[in-house]
Formats: C-alpha cells, sequence, structure tokens
C-alpha cells in the first residue's frame, strides 16, 4: 500500500517488480479505452436486465403511446419506482458485505409515520428538516441492526427479521389505528410527490442522486472496495487488516438512513401514512438487487444493476394491464423474473469460471 | 470449538439435557404458561386452549420441515405462498364442481410441485435458497393471486369446515392436533432416528464432507423442499377449511413467522444444530405470549416486539453464553495448572 522510500528498493525498475511480484491470470486488455469500455459494457450483467427493462416499456408503449409518451405517463415512469430506488441501494450495500437488512421495511414505516407526525405537532416546520429526521432516525436504526451484526457475530437475516417486528411494534404502538392525511401535511412538501424540474419528477432526482453517489462509492473509494472483499472472503478481509467489523457497521447504518429517506418519500408521495406503511417492502428491495445481478451471497453486484432491477420490478407492474395481462398475475412474473435472474447469473459465472481455467491451463 | 464440543460431554446426561436451548424454550413455554394460568383471567379456560392451537396449528405444521431444510443450512421463504396457492387451488377446484376430496388431493399435489421446483433450483442447479424462495415467493403467490383474482371462495360444505375447527370431546384440543401430533411424531423419528436424519445434520455441518461420506446432499435437500411444499399445502387446506373461505392472499407473511419460531427454538441458521422439541416449544412459546396478551387487552403491537426482542436475544444469547463459558473454563484451567500436576494423578 504505502510506498517504501529506502533507496535500495528505489534502485529497482518498478515495471520490473511488478513482473516479478505478480503473474497475471488474465492479462490487461491491449484494446483502446473506448472499445474497452463498450466491450465491457456488452458483456456486463446489467446490460441484459436493462434489455428486459427496455422492452417492457416498448411493449407497452406501443400498445399504449401515453404509457411514455404523455406527461402524466412520463411522470409515472420516474416517480413510482424512486422509493424502491433508494431502499434497493441501501440494501445492495448491505448485501455485497454478506448480510442482509430485512428491516427496511419496518424502518420505512416508522420515519413515514414519523414525517406526517412531525407535521402535525410542530405546524410550520421547514420541510427539508423531515428529511434530515428520517435519515437520522434511519441511521439510528440500522446502526442497532449493524452494532448487534457486527458485535455479536450473528447472522444478520435472524436480527434484521428481529428489528422487522420490533421496529414495526414501535410504529404499529405509536400510530395504533390513526394514520396521517395529506391536509396533516404542509402543501410544499406534498408538491414535492408531483414536481418536476425540467420535466423530471424531483423525488426521482433524489433517487437517482442517491444510486449515483452509493454506485460511485461503491467503485471506486477505498471503502467502497472493501465491501466488496469483505462479502466474498470476511475471513481473508480481517486476515488482509481490513475493519471488518466497522465496514459491516458502516452498511447498515448506510441502509437504515436510506430506508428512513424513502419513508419520508413515502409519505410525500402518497400523502397518507398508516401504521402497516412499507410493509412487505423488504422482500422487494431484496428482489430488486437479486435481478439487479447482486450476488446473494455477497462479494458480487452492482448498485446499477440494483436500481435497473428496482425500476424494471415497479415499470412491469404498471405495464402488464397496458399489454393486456390482468395485473394479478404481475407477481407471478416478478417471481419468474428472479429465478430466471438467479439462474442467468449461474451460467454467466460458470462461463467466466470456464474461461479462466482455460486461460490458466493454457500457460 | 470441537473442545467445546467435548468437554460438554463430561457432564451427566440429564445435566446436558438440562442446559440445552430446547430446555430453556421448553422452560420458558412452562413459566409463561403457569404465570398466564394464575394471573390471566380466561387464560385457564378450555376455550381459550382451543382458539391457541387451532390459531398457531398452521405454524406448527410448516415449523416441521422448515426445521429440517434450516439445519441443512438452507431456508424456505416460500411456504407461506405456497399455502396462498394451495387454498386458491382448492377454491378454483370447488367452484368448478369438483369434489372436495379430490380439491384437497389436488391441492396436495400442487405442494408437491412447488417444493419439487425450490428443491430442484437449490439441490441440483446448486443456487442460493435465499434467493430461491424470494423468487418462488412471489411466483407461487403470484399463480395464487392470478387464479382467484381478488374473489374469495367461501361455500365450502360445512362438515368439512366444522372438521377444522372440532375439539375431541371436552378436552378443548381441536382433532386437527391429532394430525399435527402424527406429523410431529413422524419428523421426529425422521430427524433423530434415522440415518437421513443424520444425514441432513451433516449435510449443515459440512455439505462437502456429508458428500465424502456418502450422503447426497442434493437428493437430501430435494427431499425436504418436496416435504415442506407438501405439509404447507397441508396447512392450506386447513387454513382454508378453519375460516371458511379461499383467497389467493391466504396467510401473506406467514413465512417470517414460521421462521422466527424455528430460530427461537434453537435452530441454527447455518445450519447443523438444532432439535425439533425445541422448535415446537418455540411455535408455543410465541402462541401462548400471544394469548395471554391478547386476553390482557394488549394489542399486536407488543407482541410483535416481544417476539422481535426474544428472536434477538435467542440469538445474541448463545455467542454471549460461549464467551462465559469459554471464561469460566480459563479460569478453572489455570486454577488446576497452579495447583500443580500432583493433583491430577491422584485423581
Amino acid at each position: 500500500m504505502t510506498t517504501p522510500q529506502t533507496p535500495q528498493t528505489d534502485t529497482r525498475p518498478e515495471a520490473e517488480t511488478h513482473d516479478e511480484a505478480t503473474t497475471l491470470l488474465v492479462e490487461p486488455s491491449s484494446l483502446p479505452p473506448r472499445e474497452r469500455l463498450l466491450k465491457t459494457l456488452l458483456h456486463s450483467r446489467e446490460i441484459s436486465i436493462f434489455a428486459v427493462l427496455v422492452l417492457v416499456i416498448l411493449a407497452a408503449t406501443v400498445k399504449n403511446p401515453g404509457f411514455v409518451f404523455s406527461a402524466s405517463g412520463w411522470r409515472d415512469l420516474l416517480l413510482t419506482p424512486s422509493m424502491l430506488l433508494v431502499l434497493a441501494a441501501g440494501q445492495t450495500v448491505v448485501i455485497i458485505t454478506r448480510n442482509v437488512d430485512l428491516s427496511v421495511g419496518s424502518v420505512l414505516g416508522l420515519t413515514a409515520y414519523m414525517t406526517g407526525r412531525l407535521f402535525i405537532d410542530h405546524p410550520g416546520l421547514p420541510v427539508i428538516s423531515v428529511f434530515v429526521a428520517g435519515l437520522v432516525v434511519g441511521a439510528v436504526l440500522g446502526l442497532v441492526n449493524g452494532l448487534i451484526v457486527g458485535w455479536g457475530k450473528v447472522p444478520a437475516l435472524v436480527i434484521t427479521l428481529g428489528t422487522l417486528y420490533i421496529y414495526r411494534g414501535i410504529v404499529l404502538t405509536w400510530a395504533g389505528s390513526s394514520q396521517v392525511n395529506a391536509s396533516d401535511m404542509p402543501a410544499g412538501f406534498l408538491s414535492l410527490g408531483t414536481k418536476q424540474i425540467l420535466s423530471i419528477p424531483v423525488l426521482f432526482v433524489v433517487a437517482a442522486v442517491i444510486v449515483v453517489a452509493v454506485g460511485y462509492v461503491l467503485q471506486t473509494a477505498r471503502s467502497g472496495r472493501e465491501l466488496y472483499a469483505v462479502g466474498s472472503d470476511p475471513d481473508a478481509a480481517v486476515l488482509y487488516g481490513l475493519p471488518v467489523r466497522r465496514r459491516v457497521i458502516a452498511a447498515f447504518v448506510l441502509s437504515g438512513a436510506l430506508a428512513g429517506l424513502a419513508g419520508v418519500i413515502y409519505a410525500a408521495r402518497y400523502g397518507t401514512v398508516s401504521s402497516d406503511a412499507g410493509t412487505g417492502i423488504e422482500l422487494q428491495a431484496v428482489a430488486a438487487a437479486v435481478i439487479g445481478g447482486v450476488a446473494i451471497f455477497g462479494g458480487s453486484g452492482t448498485v446499477w444493476g440494483a436500481a435497473i432491477g428496482a425500476v424494471l420490478l415497479v415499470t412491469i407492474n404498471r405495464a402488464l394491464p397496458m399489454v393486456g395481462i390482468s395485473d394479478f398475475w404481475q407477481q407471478a412474473l416478478v417471481g419468474a423474473l428472479i429465478i430466471g435472474a438467479i439462474v442467468l447469473d449461474r451460467v454467466l459465472a460458470n462461463r467466466q469460471a470456464r474461461t479462466l481455467i482455460e486461460a490458466r491451463d493454457e500457460q | 470449538m470441537s473442545t467445546t464440543t467435548y468437554r460438554a460431554y463430561a457432564h451427566p446426561l440429564w445435566r446436558r439435557l438440562l442446559l440445552t436451548r430446547e430446555a430453556a424454550v421448553i422452560a420458558l413455554v412452562v413459566l409463561v404458561s403457569m404465570w398466564a394460568y394464575s394471573n390471566v383471567p380466561y387464560f385457564g379456560d378450555t376455550l381459550t386452549l382451543t382458539y391457541l392451537l387451532l390459531d398457531t396449528t398452521t405454524i406448527l405444521l410448516i415449523a416441521l420441515p422448515m426445521t429440517l431444510v434450516v439445519i441443512t443450512g438452507e431456508i424456505d421463504l416460500s411456504v407461506a405462498s405456497v399455502v396462498g396457492l394451495s387454498s386458491a387451488t382448492m377454491g378454483l377446484l370447488h367452484e368448478h364442481g369438483v369434489g372436495m376430496a379430490l380439491a384437497c388431493v389436488v391441492a396436495l399435489l400442487v405442494g408437491v410441485v412447488c417444493g419439487a421446483l425450490n428443491g430442484f433450483l437449490v439441490g441440483y442447479v446448486g443456487l442460493p435458497s435465499l434467493a430461491v424462495t424470494i423468487g418462488t415467493l412471489a411466483l407461487y403467490r403470484g399463480v395464487a393471486v392470478g387464479l382467484l383474482g381478488t374473489t374469495a371462495v367461501t361455500d365450502f360444505p360445512k362438515d368439512w369446515t366444522s372438521k377444522a375447527s372440532q375439539v375431541i370431546g371436552s378436552s378443548g384440543i381441536p382433532s386437527v392436533m391429532i394430525v399435527f401430533a402424527v406429523l410431529a411424531v413422524v419428523f421426529i423419528l425422521l430427524l433423530h432416528f434415522t440415518p437421513f436424519g443424520r444425514g441432513v445434520y451433516d449435510i449443515g455441518l459440512s455439505s462437502e464432507a456429508a458428500t465424502f461420506s456418502g450422503v447426497s446432499a442434493k437428493r437430501t435437500k430435494l427431499v425436504l423442499f418436496v416435504l415442506t411444499g407438501v405439509v404447507s399445502a397441508l396447512a392450506g387446506i386447513y387454513f382454508t377449511l378453519r375460516y371458511g373461505s379461499a383467497r389467493g392472499d391466504n396467510a401473506t407473511g406467514l413465512e417470517l413467522q414460521v421462521i422466527a419460531a424455528v430460530l427461537l427454538g434453537g435452530v441454527s441458521i447455518f445450519g447443523g444444530r438444532g432439535r425439533l422439541p425445541g422448535v415446537i416449544a418455540g411455535v408455543l412459546l410465541i402462541g401462548v405470549i400471544s394469548s395471554a396478551l391478547r386476553l390482557q387487552g394488549v394489542t399486536v403491537n407488543v407482541i410483535s416486539i416481544i417476539i422481535g426482542l426474544l428472536l434477538v436475544l435467542s440469538v445474541i444469547s448463545t455467542p454471549v453464553l460461549a464467551r462465559l463459558s469459554d471464561a469460566a473454563a480459563r479460569r478453572s484451567r489455570a486454577k488446576r495448572s497452579s495447583a500443580g500436576p500432583q493433583t491430577v494423578v491422584s485423581q
């Protein structure tokens, strides 16, 4: 990591040490950067799922041009997936570390109700403050998950299943049978649900910024790359000296914070919040990540893929009635899609393994 | 790790049995029941017992095969959807004038097919069960909802629906518990007294080692997922008859309750550890707590907090207890070595 500054090592040319130290299994690509980028894109797992998304949108648009080419169609196309996009980004980060966060639906419900409650109890509250409150409360709830998983060395599936019940219980106790209605929230906040900048909904912009930011960190930042290392082999990551526990806790805090934000988005988008808001959405978030090529056992996958998966999940739901299939069948199709995606992943992984073995045998 | 296991055998059998997780859960069920019996009005009524058992039967049934699946290190999240699909199948067939007995058989066959698909993808294709069964959770539920839409079939014959909530004599115990008891005995024998059952534990501890010792992980997993499918379908038939209503969205979200009960009963999510009596006690614990609290007028929210807390505590108690017992062992070792080797020889 740190380059030694002693004169002895400086005398050796750098390229030579590199060659001696590592024999590369696969040669670095000799293609020019632009072609390489194109090739990577074409071979990426994300492109296949993106193609499916385009097909779905095309099919729906052919049947009903208003699906894309009307003001409301265009708005709904971008607005509906916003909430799931935010959740999927957080879920991806957690899954990459070989964990899972099932409590996001309950966190979402809690902050969604809290948002309404804040406006009722403190009229005249600036809109930005509920976003901050959602993020902070979500982060704290995520921290609880992360601390138990990180320090207790216990499976995240069980812990977050437990906190799913606990957090939901808190919302149920707090809200009881009451619900927050649109009239309880200021118009400035609710208009966020429909407001557009250059014909792009504000909430979608928020979600897109989050996806890009998380994706950028995962792809380039050292801490982001370390998450992949933790997920692909936790023991090796410990031996390598990575702060495994801290990274896992951070992943849960991020997932919680984003779920908290998604709760505020829920309140802005739907206007009414009851105590069961977001029930069951945790499995959709996991499904979005899985469809997008994030391996459930960690160490591989991108937020880009999960984001496309999230948009696909939501869009299929809206597209089915357009192409004449009863939307009762939507869930069945989603299920088939998830299974198709994991089978595809397995096929691609097998092919890659074969290529690597062939490359090794040729040497 | 291995030293801990061997050291455990240094204690007499009764002490080993008392110190297990199952014993703790069973003791907790007894304690909570006794507390509720003397403090909660109407808890001692036979009617309370009847409803407690009727309400937990679905989870009790599915928890049996689920335990075996979790012990192999896998998980099945699609069970509640199989309940829904079997219920929808029954409703659809009944609507089209098919006899009840045949409808039940077809519903069970649907369970076999659902389980076989899960088992094939997990066992033979080798895909992670968490991802596969999230997929089939959506798939089976989707087919169930697709078949029936939002309609509910409710005109089941009275003599069938009354059977579901029938009680044995004046005991207050529903007769469906006989079905459960038979299945429980079958599963306990299968898991704890057959080579197949040993294989289930072997796969959970190390799938590779199990393969080398002649256990077919593929076939075992297929069998277990099929069993889970069939029993879930059976639970679906019960669910339909008990509430007299077949709907595609019956039992939505039940899968997490089943998993919670199995884990509460002391089964390790990593596989290889856990026993059926503990799981049955785990389901009953949740049932008794919910029933007692509901009688006291406590609403569902507190119950969900308590279940969540129990789940988290039961899981983190294991590493904490292990650390404590390790520390105790180290202390006693240190004491022994300071006392000198003579004492060891004289023993």
